[in-house]
């Protein structure tokens, strides 16, 4: 057996540790770190209570969908349609309490049912179809933000009856709501990722499909739940976001599945499959969410907004296709 | 007793035609070598065995059950293992995940949720099986991915033997090993025989196939061109079955490769 010839650094066993156990990357941690104290720096509201609700509040929403594209992005798949079916799906919820007079708990099941519904169209033509995944949902990014302005009439349905407010606005012992359910789904999500069957074939698939295949694992079963869970956290996203802004907006969610996506992306999860974690996801959405907070803090147009989450995408898939390429080196 | 019975075994991609009716049986507990040249479609037979392919025509009969509807899980289930020639490994995940994939010990969270992973149990018993082949590894716990070829053979050799099988089939498991590795896996396959477990063994190194197998079949032209004692055959005659008719001078071109 061959004897590693130099002792590992502190740095590295730092790195392996937070890999192996947490199953994080220790540099997310600290962008997260530095990014909250420059903004710290920069704004004097950054660091108060009330603003880092703020950012919890924010990151619900974002966090929620990013643990769907963690999933899906490690199965070796791809949901572009997070966004478009997040913004049906809070539609959907409003139209039903609203125009259909519906109950509060039927118009938040409403929201997670139509959620789910896009997922499952989406896995089916992507395993039985066989249209690529790319194509599947980047059709339903547009399908289903056209029915979500087909449904309201481009108009925002306001007047939602309380119940679906307070899930929303509530906050019990001073904790918004959507930041409760938010961690709770993300603490349930984590569990199942990195513990159960499920989680690990899920990894295992996008590692490698034909390892999967062979060890007696139904791939294109496997695929069609995980998209229709994704297409039910797209529905849950929604929900929170519907219920915070008090109306059901067919806009609502426009570009979230590229901050979503990068978020899953900073945290750890190979953009080819195979690895990734909810924790590593949770510092990347957070990531996002200072980011934003701190851009809106400072004034900054939401334009270059946009703009910089386009670069962190492209920079942390740089990084980390860099460091691939420097272990695999000789 | 007859384990395994493949029938009229037809198989084609698109327009290449690989198999053309193949008739194979395994007893129990034998050993039978499968050789052909590159391309014979040794691999693509196997794989209707194990459910990755399904065939066009004929029928594959296991421990008396028509196998052919089942899935490659259903089929593992009743006993069947292969080492795949590509491996078919994880690379990203570690020993234990790769020998436990789709079989994994679970246990309940909290004492509430099911179908969560023993992962002690699993490292646990990895490790011990990893232990039981004689096999080293640096470590059991970093993605497989980061070890050698002859390492990645060993785990692939592991997750087959970790279930009981009644049948296991190897496709070239040789291939990236070192000497005494390859000492190891003929030995292994003896043992296996003894326990009363078939074994299919894919190898280009006719030599291994002769002292190890019972029975050689030879596969040519999309059929089981010859079905040799191998007691009662030997080298020249293999050779020459493989590349087809009395061609003695390609026949020794064959064995200066092998
Ligand atoms: N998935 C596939 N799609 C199309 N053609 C295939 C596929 N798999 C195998 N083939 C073709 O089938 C034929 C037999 O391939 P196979 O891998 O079974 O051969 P083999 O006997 O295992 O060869 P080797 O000794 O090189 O491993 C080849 O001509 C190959 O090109
Ligand atoms: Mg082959």
């Amino acid at each position: 057996m061959a004897h590693e010839t130099a002792q590992p650094g502190l740095w590295a066993r730092a790195q392996r540790t937070s890999v192996e156990q947490l199953h994080i990357r220790l540099e997310s941690f600290i962008v997260l770190i530095v990014l909250s104290a420059v903004m710290a720096v920069l704004s004097p509201f950054f660091l108060s209570l009330s603003n880092f609700l703020n950012i919890l509040l924010a990151t619900s929403t974002i966090g929620v969908l990013a643990i769907a594209a963690t999933y899906v992005i490690g199965s070796g798949g791809l949901d572009l349609s997070l966004g478009s079916v997040m913004g049906l799906s809070g539609v959907a919820g409003a139209y039903v309490a609203v125009n259909l007079g519906a109950p509060s708990p039927v118009g938040l099941a409403a929201c997670i049912l139509a959620g789910s519904a896009a997922g499952y169209v989406n896995g089916q033509l992507i395993t039985r179809a066989f249209v690529p995944a790319f194509i599947v949902t980047l059709g339903m990014l547009g399908l289903a933000r056209g029915l979500a302005l087909v449904i309201s009439d481009g108009r925002v349905i306001y007047g939602l009856p309380a119940l679906m407010v307070y899930v929303g606005q509530g906050r019990p012992l001073g904790i918004p709501m959507p930041v409760i359910i938010f961690v709770i789904t993300a603490i349930v999500a984590h569990c199942v990722l990195a513990y159960s069957k499920f989680g690990r074939h899920t990894m295992a698939l996008g590692d490698s499909e034909s390892a999967a295949r062979a060890a007696g694992i139904r791939v294109e079963r496997h695929r069609r739940i995980l998209y229709t869970l994704s297409g039910a956290l797209a529905g849950l996203a929604g929900m929170l976001f519907m219920a915070r802004i008090n109306s059901g907006d067919p806009t609502a969610g426009l570009n979230y599945e590229l901050t979503a996506i990068t978020a899953a992306i900073i945290g750890g999860t190979n953009l080819f499959g195979g690895r990734g974690s909810i924790l590593g996801t949770m510092i990347g959405a957070l990531i996002m969410g200072v980011l934003q907070n701190g851009l809106n803090l400072l004034a900054v147009q939401s334009y270059y907004q946009q703009m910089a989450i386009g670069a962190v995408l492209i920079l942390a898939v740089f990084i980390d296709q860099y460091q691939v390429r420097k272990e695999s080196r000789v | 007793m007859t384990l395994l019975t493949l029938s009229g075994i037809r198989k084609s991609f698109g327009a290449v035609d690989v198999l053309h009716g193949v008739d194979l049986a395994v007893e129990k507990g034998e050993v039978v070598g499968l050789v052909g040249d590159n391309g014979a479609g040794k691999s693509t037979l196997m794989k209707t065995i194990t459910g990755i392919y399904r065939a066009d025509a004929g029928s594959i009969e296991f421990d008396g059950t028509d196998v052919l509807p089942l899935d490659p899980g259903a089929r593992r289930e009743l006993g069947i293992e292969m080492i795949y020639q590509d491996l078919s490994l994880a690379k990203q995940q570690d020993v234990a995940s790769n020998i436990f994939l789709g079989r994994e010990p679970t246990r309940k969270l909290f004492g509430l949720f099911p179908g969560f992973i023993d992962k002690a149990r699993m490292d646990r018993e990895a490790a011990s099986m990893i232990a039981r082949l004689g096999a080293h590894l640096p470590s059991i716990n970093r993605s497989v991915g980061s070890f050698s070829g002859g390492q990645q053979q060993t785990v692939a050799i592991a997750r087959a033997l970790t279930f009981n099988p009644k049948l296991v089939i190897m496709d070239e498991p040789t291939a990236a090993l070192a000497v005494r590795e390859v000492q190891g896996v003929l030995d292994l396959i003896r043992r296996l025989k003894s326990e009363g477990i078939a074994v299919i063994l894919i190898s280009h190194r006719l030599n291994d196939v002769l002292a190890v197998t019972d029975r050689i079949v030879v596969l040519r032209h999309g059929r089981a061109d010859a079905n040799l004692a191998t007691a009662r055959t030997n080298m020249s005659e293999v050779v020459s079955r493989i590349v087809g008719g009395g061609d003695l001078s390609a026949a020794a071109m064959h064995e200066q490769r092998g």
